[in-house]
């Protein structure tokens, strides 16, 4: 339960609110991680906070986070300078099996800060993209003021053989693309799939991840081709405080990456 | 005295002692230390001690506390960190536990014991001051000859009478002055105790009068928990008692508290005033508790209805799904020290008989 020591080593502001970090290990090289894994982030004196690992796996030296500034620990996580030490824990947790979907139609759906947990991934399949029949992300946020990576979503939309579909919940003044929910897009998107033959990675809100997941079945998604990711509050991350039990499984050790049909029954449920 | 032969010998020694009008497991001085001629009654939401017969040692059951509190301290350090000039510097925290018996652990409490095993060994990872402390820890089992009537160790198949997991087991016989204790026991550590003491070997009518006191112990347990309850709770998450127990339920935390099994914890983060010097405490937290599963935007948890089921369906149900046991070892403590007696197999009996 001891942190390791890193730099970081540069900030660069996403949103209002956002921000993301590039970390350089202090105490021995940083451990290979997997797409869709967390670390436990440590800014001295102020506590620990649970954050998705958001850079590409096959450069494990340079570790990315980005953090959204919502509590006492993620706000000093979005406040740290170039130079300063954190401490880091992990990684823990499952990952999206994108490595083993390969021959298939590869779908990701990002609800706003569901992005950078997803971001690994998708680094992946872009890299390997000859692996895949198809590949579409599919990202949905509030407003065009909160997309996440907007750089990187047209930069992916600008190759030919992957298709981007952005959508937001309000326009704002000079907006001409998409407005409503992510599944009006997802629908619209898996119209023009062979259904069966698609895996989709879903992150986001709850309940954002419910009615993707529900679209795609309905769409013919096998429920085991399915991918979502949980968020439970976590203090230990490894299967010790018990703060992140969801049933039976403890996010941080049996996720926070979940096969959809494993947990289905318990994303209906209130309260759980 | 056993007792004094292990303070002898330089071990800590923990065992029941009364105090505050209720047996805690406390380090003793001596075997005189021990609440002899003591009897507990126990009801939902009651617990008193009366006098017994003066010359029994073990009458009385279960008190409040419970062992996890010395192999897994309420409040623990772990580590501390200072501030330098270009970052900080990280201390993991070194604990002296000195070797230690645990003596007079109820069956049902012994279980409790195994299953804190398994969590803090839970195959991935290992909280290595815990194994410490159970590597150097020597335990006593005293086997039950009597129940409290919140005593349900039959149906969880924990008690009344211990086979495995202590060093040494004693079954109080007799009612008399010079009553004797059978002795047994249950590891090559044990052995070796037992060949120090140079105890006479049992005869058949030791063992006829332990079985007797077994038999005692069982007859005396009218509280039972439901054979299916694990499926039971799984499948009904929505079924109306949890709103019946949830008007009734305080969530106070106290049956967590009391629990010997409940492991949830809490961290927290200490400063001095500098800010330069900042300290990293484990202390026990409850899933009652509306922090407990906070996350941005509040708390998963809001209502009592879904924390009873988490604590219950947990402890009964998907407990069995992470360690492969239940979680509940039936010693009554949640039933005796629930401030409005909510009775967790009455609960139970509810799910059981709606599914009839």
């Amino acid at each position: 339960m001891i942190p390791r020591r890193y730099r970081v080593v540069h900030v660069w502001p996403e949103l209002d609110d956002v921000m993301s970090m590039e970390l350089a290990p202090l105490d021995g090289p940083s451990p290979q991680f997997k797409p869709g894994q967390f670390n436990m982030i440590y800014p001295f004196g102020v506590g620990e906070a649970a954050i998705s690992i958001s850079g590409d796996m096959t450069d494990p030296g340079r570790l990315i986070h980005t953090t959204r500034a919502v509590g006492a620990v993620s706000s000093a996580i979005t406040g740290l300078t170039k130079g300063d030490m954190v401490g880091i824990r992990g990684p823990f947790g499952s990952h999206w099996p994108i490595e083993d979907q390969t021959g298939r139609e590869i779908v990701f759906v990002a609800g706003g800060l569901g992005l950078p947990p997803l971001r690994p991934a998708i680094y992946h399949a872009l890299q390997n993209r000859k692996d895949y029949d198809g590949l579409t992300i599919i990202h949905g946020a509030r407003s065009p003021d909160t997309l996440v990576y907007p750089e990187e979503l047209t930069e992916w939309k600008s190759r030919f053989d992957t298709e981007v579909d952005v959508t937001v919940d309000h326009a704002l003044p000079g907006w001409t693309g998409r407005v409503g929910v992510v599944t009006t897009c997802l629908d619209r998107a898996l119209a023009g799939m062979d259904a069966v033959n698609v895996s989709a990675f879903v992150c986001g809100p709850e309940v954002m991840m419910r009615f993707s997941a529900q679209s795609l079945i309905a769409a013919g998604v096998p429920c085991d081709r399915i991918w979502v990711s949980m968020e439970r509050n976590m203090k230990c991350a490894i299967g010790f405080c018990g703060h992140c039990q969801y049933g039976p499984d403890f996010v941080c050790r049996d996720g926070p990456v979940f096969r959809y049909d494993k947990i289905a029954r318990r994303l209906g449920l209130k309260e759980i | 005295m056993l007792v004094d032969h292990f303070i002898a010998d330089g071990w800590r020694v923990i065992g029941p002692r009364a105090a505050n009008g209720a047996i805690v497991y406390e380090p003793l001085r001596s075997g005189a230390d021990l609440p002899k001629g003591l009897i507990d009654d126990q009801q939902p939401g009651s617990y008193r001690l009366t006098d017994g017969n003066p010359n029994r040692w073990f009458d009385y059951v279960v008190g409040p506390q419970n062992w996890k509190k010395w192999l897994f301290p309420a409040k623990q350090k772990l580590w501390s960190a200072e501030k330098t000039t270009d970052g900080f510097t990280v201390t993991a925290h070194e604990e002296s536990y000195p070797k230690t018996v645990l003596f007079g652990v109820r069956p049902c409490d012994l279980s409790a014991i195994e299953i804190l095993d398994s969590v803090f060994d839970n195959g991935d990872f290992t909280d290595t001051a815990y194994r410490e402390r159970r590597q150097k820890t020597f335990i006593v089992t005293v086997q039950c000859a009597r129940a409290a009537s919140t005593c349900f160790c039959t149906s969880m198949r924990t008690g009344p009478r211990a086979k495995r997991g202590f060093d040494l087991a004693l079954t109080e016989l007799g009612e008399s002055r010079d009553n004797a204790f059978l002795v047994e026991s249950g590891s090559p550590d044990g052995d070796n105790v037992l060949t120090a003491l140079d105890c006479p070997a049992p005869e058949k009518q030791h063992h006829d009068a332990a079985e007797k006191a077994t038999q005692n112990a069982i007859n005396d347990q009218s509280c039972h928990m439901p054979d299916d309850i694990r499926h039971l709770l799984r499948d009904n998450p929505e079924h109306p008692q949890w709103d019946d127990v949830a008007d009734r339920c305080l969530s106070c935390a106290n049956c967590t508290l009391a629990c010997p099994t409940c492991f949830c914890s809490d961290v927290e983060d200490i400063n001095d005033l500098s800010g330069d010097h900042t300290e990293r405490w484990r202390s026990w937290d409850s899933c009652f508790s509306g922090a407990f599963s906070y996350i941005h935007g509040g708390s998963v948890r809001r209502s009592t209805k879904s924390r009873y089921r988490q604590w219950m369906t947990h402890k009964l149900s998907s407990w069995h799904d992470q360690f492969g046991t239940s979680g509940c070892v039936g010693c009554g403590r949640c039933i005796a020290w629930c401030p409005v007696g909510i009775d967790i197999t009455a609960e139970a009996a509810v799910f059981a008989k709606d599914e009839e």
